[in-house]
């Protein structure tokens, strides 16, 4: 690795290098470049496609995998397949994500399909970094596609951030909560420039008593452009609550579609949207503790999408 | 240390003008306890943010140790000593108490430097330190986080709008001692009889004006005859 792709690297997964012990799959360019892993957690590669399968076994707990990927080919359009096995009765966390360089005038990318499959009673955090770095005008691409499966008593806690430098984004997550489980998305994002961002949440509540909680935070700069949808249906007795909480600066512009279907008379769904610029009152509060005006802007965001 | 001279501020409303402040004209001395007091509406608020830069005024100025501050904005009257306890705290996202009071000090504070701003405002301090300063903590908290973080600002020159507001009966005497045991300038916006009782000086506002200023001992008599105006004005409505 150069000193470029150790920077996207640390920033995506904070590993300064390839580990040397634990389990995990660093990809670049298209290309495995290191993989570890142990009698609890399988990885491998898909046959009939570009690809892994991570298979943790019944029972495993405590455990992390980090599965970063880089891509530092000027032109490379990535495009791979992670399925991710949890067996009943595990708490693991992964840790993924995806840095894009590019200075060349060629679209570079990544597209990552992951696929969840949650048995019962599994505690699973998720977290996935997105970032863009390398000349403004160089097009870094992530189109990042999740598909959710939740089985009884369980939960997934999915942190996704994607914090600059990246100019053009379709994230479309899916999911399926069953019994007693729940689902907890928490998702920051930070445009700039003309960057333009599509994000999308359809989640069906299918079990009894199952909960989803969608909290994204953006900040939209400069010229760019997003777009939130969210379409939750509850077809048990179910909770669903989705927040969508939005700064805006400069020309951007921010769109909340909210959807939420109730098919079942025990269904409670709510969505709360609230989009705006900054705060007058945080900006003059922070100024009176001696912050400068942009000090303080860059305080309030950062905290925001903390 | 502070003059105020003829202060004025107007605001436009339904096309009409209306004077908020007329001819404020003030001077408050180094380590002085000044307390402003006066019905509602009749322009503290708005005097104390003008103090702090929030406001600019329409006309008048403000003079800082010698130094004409009025075209300063709020972050240079910050750096230059003075600090601001809001009557109604703003809340944040993401922010802690914690990151509050290190950007007051201006620096990273230890856990127990930290607490102890807090412990001193009557705050048990292990409890609040690492939570959000957003809308799950009460009205109180709030008000006394706003306290904690003017005592990590450290300011020669404090400005507290309505500090008791919301503060149980338990920490008032960490209030009083406070505005006393600082050993620096406060100019305390307050309704509460038992902190203009210690005051060096109380002003008292009225429409806009300083309706009167003087010691305590000086002032109290006119202060029992405004609540009997208070009340046949609001006889006249
Ligand atoms: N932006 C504004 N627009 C219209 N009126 C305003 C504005 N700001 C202040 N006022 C009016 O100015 C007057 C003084 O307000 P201010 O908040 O300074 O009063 P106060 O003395 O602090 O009152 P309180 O004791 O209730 O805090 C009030 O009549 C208020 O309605
Ligand atoms: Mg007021």
């Amino acid at each position: 690795m150069n000193e470029i792709e150790r920077k996207l690297l640390e920033e995506i997964s904070s590993l300064h290098d390839v580990p040397q012990a634990g389990v995990y799959n660093i990809r670049k360019n298209g290309k495995l470049l290191a993989r570890g892993v142990d009698s609890e957690v399988n990885i491998v590669s898909k046959r009939d496609k570009d690809g892994i399968d991570i298979i943790v076994k019944k029972g495993i707990k405590g455990k992390s995998i980090h599965i970063p990927v880089i891509v530092s080919e000027e032109g490379y359009k990535d495009k791979v397949y992670n399925d991710f096995y949890i067996g009943d009765n595990s708490e693991i966390l992964i840790v993924a994500g995806c840095g894009v360089h590019n200075n060349s005038g060629f679209i570079t990318g990544h597209n990552g399909i992951h696929t969840f499959h949650i048995g019962d009673n599994c505690k699973v955090r998720y977290v996935e970094k997105h970032i863009g770095i390398g000349k403004k005008t160089s097009k870094k691409v992530l189109d990042p596609v999740t598909v959710i499966e939740i089985g009884k008593n369980s939960k997934l806690e999915m942190e996704t951030t994607q914090i600059g430098g990246v100019t053009s984004s379709k994230r479309v997550t899916t999911a399926k909560v069953g019994e007693n489980s729940n689902l907890i998305i928490k998702e920051s994002l930070l445009t700039e420039n003309k960057d333009k961002v599509r994000t999308v949440f359809n989640v069906d509540l299918v079990g009894e008593n199952s909960k989803v909680e969608v909290i994204s935070r953006s900040v939209a700069k400069d010229n760019s452009h997003q777009d939130f949808v969210s379409n939750v249906k509850g077809k048990s007795k179910c909770f669903g609550h989705v927040e969508c909480d939005g700064i805006l600066s400069g020309r951007a512009v921010i769109a909340s579609t909210p959807k939420i279907i109730a098919q079942n008379k025990d269904a409670i769904l709510v969505h709360e949207a609230a989009i705006g610029k900054i705060s007058e009152a945080q900006q003059q509060k922070l100024m009176t503790l001696g912050l400068t005006k942009e000090e303080a802007e860059q305080t309030i965001i950062s905290g925001f999408l903390k | 240390m502070l003059e105020v001279k003829n202060i004025c501020y107007e605001i436009v409303e339904d096309g009409k003008k209306k004077k908020i402040l007329d001819n404020i004209s003030l001077d408050i001395k180094d380590k002085e306890l000044v307390i402003i007091t006066g019905p509602n509406g009749s322009g503290k608020s708005t005097l104390a943010k003008i103090l702090m830069g929030i406001l600019s005024p329409t006309s008048g100025s403000i003079i800082y140790n010698g130094q004409d501050i009025t075209k300063l904005d709020i972050t240079k009257r910050a750096q230059l000593g003075f600090s601001f306890a809001f009557q109604q705290p703003t809340t944040f996202k993401g922010i802690s108490v914690k990151d509050l009071i290190d950007l007051a000090s201006g620096k990273k504070n230890s856990v127990s430097s930290a607490c102890n701003y807090l412990s001193k405002v009557g705050l048990c301090a292990r409890e609040y330190i690492d939570r959000d300063v957003d809308s799950k903590l009460s009205g109180g908290e709030l008000k006394r986080i706003e306290l904690a973080l003017l005592l990590a600002k450290n300011g020669d020159l404090n400005i507290c709008d309505e500090p008791e507001a919301g503060i149980d009966l338990w920490s008032f005497d960490a209030l009083v001692k406070l505005f006393t045991e600082e050993n620096k300038t406060f100019i305390v916006i307050s309704h509460q009889k038992r902190l203009i009782e210690i005051a060096n000086r109380v002003i008292i506002m009225r429409r806009g004006k300083i309706d009167m200023i003087g010691e305590y001992k000086k002032v109290a008599s006119h202060l029992e005859n405004q609540i009997c105006d208070r009340l046949e004005d609001y006889q006249d409505e």
